[in-house]
Formats: C-alpha cells, sequence, structure tokens
C-alpha cells in the first residue's frame, strides 16, 4: 500500500535504518560509559563498542581504522581538513584549489582562510558540473598545499573524476580532499585507489543518525597532519577533543557495515527507480536534466521544468511528497541554486529546478504517485504561466525587456 | 515554512486565470517582474468606457503559491471597482488578506505593480496620460 508523505529528500539526509537504530539502542542507557575512561568497565565497554564502529567505517572506505577520526559530521569534518591541513602545512605554502559548486561547508571555510591569508581558486565547472582537468593542473602552484573537490555534488549528484584529480596532484605533491559526504555508502569510495589524503562524510546521509561524522586522514604515503580546531582533552589522536558520541559511532558503524553489504542490490534497485521517474517526468515539454547523466550518483535527479516556478512547484504536491526545489523562494537567501548557476543554466531554469534524491526506502509506487502528481502540477501550472503562454505563442522571451525588481 | 490557509485556497482555485484580448482598446496589461527574478506576474483589466468600471479582470502568474495567490487576489477586488478605486489598492492590504510572511511581501507589491501597470497601459492606449508612480520601496 502506498504510503504517504514520500521522502525523496534523500540528499538533505537519510531516515534511519531499523537495523542501526536497534544497534545503537544498548549504548544510551545500559553502556553509557566513557569511551576515554580506561580503568573500569564502563569506560571499556564504551572503547570497545568505538572500536568496532571504526573499523566498520574504515572498511566502507579502505582505510585502516586509525586513520578515521569521529567528528560531530560533515560539516566539522570539511572545517577540520581545510583549517587543520592550512595551519600544519603553512610553511608550505597558503594556496588551496577548490570548485564553485562545493559546499558551502567547504565553500565559507575557504572564504574564512582567505581572510586569514590563504589563497583560493575556485575552478569553474562545464555544464555537466565536472571541473577541467587542464585548468585544474594548470592552477597549482609551488605554494598550493591542497586540492579540495568534493566526490559527488549534493544537488545535481554529479561525481567528479576523482582519481585523476588526485593523480595530478600527487604528481605536484598535493594533497587531495575530498567532501565525500553524498557518495560515501552510495558508490564505491576507495581512499587507496582513489588517491585520496583526507575525506569528509557523515552518518545521516547513509541511513545512519545525525551529530556524528568523520573525517579519513592517511598516515602513509604519504602521511597527514592535520592541526586540531578543537582544544581538550585530545581525543582522536590528538585531531578532535571531546567526548565520544558513542551512540552515534556504534550507529555510525552499523550504517557503514550495511552500505558495504547492500550498496549493489540498493544501487540496482534505487538507479531503476531514478531512471524510470526521470524518463517519464522527460516526456513533459522542455524538461531537462541539470548535471551530468554520465558520471551521476545512482539515486539523484536534478531536472528543470522551464517556464514553471519551483517553489509553486513544489506546493502543489509537498503535503504528499518531500522534495528540494533549486529556486530561490526555497532558501532563505532569495538566490537561486549558485550550484545550477554555476553549470552556466540562466537564472529562470535554476528557479525551475527540483531535486530527487531517492534511497534505501523508495519504493515503486511512490515513484508511480510522484511521477502523476508532478506531471499534473507542471501542466497545471504552465496553464497559469505567462511565460509558458509567451513560449507557446513563440515570443523570445530574452526579447522582452524584464523589468528586474 | 507554512503558508496561510488563504494562500493555499487561491493556489488550489485560482481565481481568473486566463487572458484578455489584449489589443483590446479596453483592455489594459501589466507584465510586471522578471523570469530571473522567479516571478513574473501579468494582470489584466477591462474596462467599461462609459462607466470606468472593471468589468472583467484576468491573471497569469509565474511564481511562488504566494504569487500566485497575491494576483489571484488582486484580480477578484478589481473586479467592479472603479479605475480610480483600483489605484488606492495597497500591497499592504494583500498582505493582511493573505497572512503573507515578511519574506513574501514582495509578491503583494508585484501584484500592486502589476494593477498600476495594467491601469496605465489602459490610459494610454485611451490617449490619457500615464501616472507616474512613486517607486515601490520593498523589493
Amino acid at each position: 500500500m502506498l504510503k504517504l508523505p514520500i521522502y525523496l529528500d534523500n540528499n538533505a539526509t537519510t531516515p534511519m535504518d531499523p537495523r542501526v537504530f536497534e544497534t545503537m539502542t544498548p549504548y544510551f542507557m545500559e553502556h553509557f560509559g566513557n569511551a576515554a575512561s580506561r580503568n573500569h568497565p564502563f569506560g571499556w565497554a564504551a572503547e570497545e563498542a568505538v572500536d568496532y564502529a571504526r573499523e566498520q567505517v574504515a572498511k566502507l572506505i579502505g582505510a585502516d581504522p586509525k586513520e578515521i577520526i569521529f567528528t560531530s559530521g560533515a560539516t566539522e569534518a570539511d572545517n577540520l581538513a581545510l583549517k587543520g591541513v592550512y595551519e600544519m602545512y603553512a610553511a608550505k605554502g597558503n594556496h588551496i584549489i577548490t570548485a564553485t559548486t562545493e559546499h558551502k561547508a567547504v565553500l565559507d571555510t575557504c572564504k574564512h582562510l582567505e581572510k586569514n591569508g590563504a589563497e583560493v581558486t575556485y575552478l569553474q565547472v562545464n555544464k555537466e558540473g565536472l571541473i577541467d582537468l587542464k585548468e585544474l593542473e594548470a592552477a597549482i602552484r609551488p605554494t598550493t598545499i591542497m586540492v579540495a573537490i568534493m566526490y559527488a555534488n549534493n544537488e545535481i549528484g554529479t561525481i567528479m573524476p576523482i582519481r585523476e584529480i588526485s593523480a595530478i596532484a600527487r604528481k605536484h605533491g598535493v594533497l587531495v580532499f575530498t567532501d565525500a559526504t553524498q557518495a560515501v555508502g552510495k558508490i564505491p569510495v576507495d581512499v587507496n585507489k582513489d588517491g585520496i589524503d583526507l575525506m569528509a562524510f557523515t552518518a545521516h546521509k547513509m541511513y545512519g543518525p545525525k551529530g556524528v561524522g568523520a573525517l579519513y586522514v592517511r598516515r602513509k604515503n604519504p602521511r597527514v597532519k592535520v592541526t586540531a580546531q578543537m582544544d581538550g582533552g585530545g581525543h582522536e589522536r590528538g585531531m578532535r577533543s571531546g567526548t565520544l558520541n558513542v551512540p552515534g559511532i556504534v550507529g555510525f558503524g552499523k550504517a557503514c557495515e550495511l552500505c558495504m553489504l547492500e550498496m549493489e542490490s540498493d544501487t540496482k534497485r534505487i538507479s531503476k527507480l531514478r531512471d524510470k521517474l526521470e524518463s517519464a517526468l522527460l516526456l513533459l515539454e522542455e524538461a531537462y536534466v541539470n548535471g551530468s547523466r554520465e558520471h551521476r550518483l545512482p539515486h539523484v535527479a536534478n531536472i528543470s521544468f522551464k517556464h514553471v516556478e519551483g517553489e509553486g512547484l513544489l506546493m502543489g504536491f509537498n503535503k504528499n511528497i518531500a522534495l528540494s526545489s533549486g529556486s530561490a523562494c526555497t532558501s532563505a537567501s532569495l538566490e537561486p541554486s549558485y550550484v545550477l548557476k554555476a553549470l552556466g543554466l540562466g537564472d529562470d531554469l535554476a528557479h525551475s529546478s527540483l531535486r530527487f534524491g531517492l534511497g534505501r526506502f523508495t519504493t515503486e509506487d511512490q515513484i508511480d504517485y510522484t511521477i502523476k502528481a508532478i506531471s499534473e502540477t507542471v501542466i497545471k501550472l504552465r496553464e497559469m504561466s505567462p511565460l509558458w503562454e509567451m513560449y507557446k505563442e513563440g515570443i523570445d522571451l530574452n526579447s522582452i525587456e524584464w523589468a528586474a525588481h | 515554512m507554512a503558508y496561510s490557509e488563504k494562500v493555499i485556497d487561491h493556489y488550489q482555485n485560482p481565481k481568473n486565470v486566463g487572458t484578455l484580448d489584449k489589443s483590446s482598446k479596453n483592455v489594459g496589461t501589466g507584465l510586471v517582474g522578471a523570469p530571473e527574478c522567479g516571478d513574473v506576474m501579468r494582470l489584466q483589466i477591462e474596462v467599461d468606457q462609459a462607466t470606468g468600471m472593471i468589468t472583467d479582470a484576468k491573471f497569469k502568474t509565474f511564481g511562488c503559491g504566494s504569487a500566485i495567490a497575491s494576483s489571484s487576489l488582486a484580480t477578484e477586488w478589481l473586479k467592479g471597482k472603479s479605475v480610480d478605486e483600483a489605484l488606492k489598492i495597497d500591497n499592504m492590504e494583500i498582505v493582511e488578506e493573505l497572512n503573507l510572511p515578511p519574506v513574501k511581501i514582495h509578491c503583494s507589491v508585484l501584484a500592486e505593480d502589476a494593477i498600476k501597470a495594467a491601469i496605465n497601459d489602459y490610459r494610454e492606449k485611451n490617449g490619457l496620460e500615464k501616472i507616474k508612480f512613486e517607486e515601490s520601496v520593498v523589493h
């Protein structure tokens, strides 16, 4: 039976898998100990659970458990990687290379570092959302300390050529940091095969709990160090002080284990549903996919419905379907999505976009319902849209002098 | 953000969606906003030239629910008013009627601008001087 409301905003956060929740529950009350308490059974139980989770997390990304630094989430991990490397490698240089479509946790941290003397190059992306590797290489200077390029984009799902990026960076002795928040658990990520030195990711995007994430920090070839951004008891090998969130970490570990076991079958099922949704919606006139369709996360689709405004569109069904839009009206800033604009989309198309993030618990009847609801709403709103009328009359909308307000 | 019931009602059952003959002398058309800004309103009035009364009003809007509701409400208010009365419609009345939150006030401003633009278009077509309005403040 169809269950409403339908959740298709899995890029924002995923529901927790019941198996994850089950694993966590003993660590709230029964095993409440501090993992740093070395002298009694309460501490031992907590430490043992954390150690086990650290192995589960490390295994998913092909890392050594010692290379996992638990944090409060991906934003903190992004901050720690960028600020920590910037401070630690100050003697080598002050230049960081990133891209315009990065998450705000990376972009705003870079802006912060610029105020403190960093030089940052923001690489442009093409209409698929990919950086140009030649531009990347050309941007490297003797003072470049790090390339910070996301693994996969949160709005359009475009997967960056991380292996090629890291090969270039390594050739020049530059560290590679990737925000892999959307990728880990969804597609195979291997820090060694991919040549990654630092990597941020989080539990709540892979059916784990909120409030826990990790920074992978390479220990060999090269040994990477970051300056701690949180001072205190010297937890996490001195890189991140603060009592460990034991239940969260246990859940994170379990979530990683499940992703590892079920990634292949999940991907197969979810990408089929995504393709069904996408091809059905593309039957509507003037509907366009944003970003790369070839290099893309299997559960993501970002589609613009020209001449219909995103928030208005969402209103047609948001009681029953949870989605995001790149429209300005859905954000606090009143600016349309900077990611879509970076692809070269006009503001009008950015305003008209919807982001679909499918997940482990998405069902086929939910997708069928969504196709119907969205198609109907698009058609209804176009009947109401002056732009659609003009388009149908063959008027070139660019020829009109709009009074921008 | 939760929408007020009135916004939802106008969104679901918009009043007076449609198109009047813009070449007709007794029809005034106002097209305001810009696609880049995420909202475009087209508001039209049909005026009985003998009495100066607005006999019909239609709109089409590209925009969020609040923009659609603001223009739908505006057309309702316009019908049966004289052109002079229509000029007095203030955007804050729309804000109050629809319970628009501060972030959506610009939708009501756009509706007021659309009314004024439609009236000026009508005046121009009928050899009357365009009225100069003060720039709306909230944008």
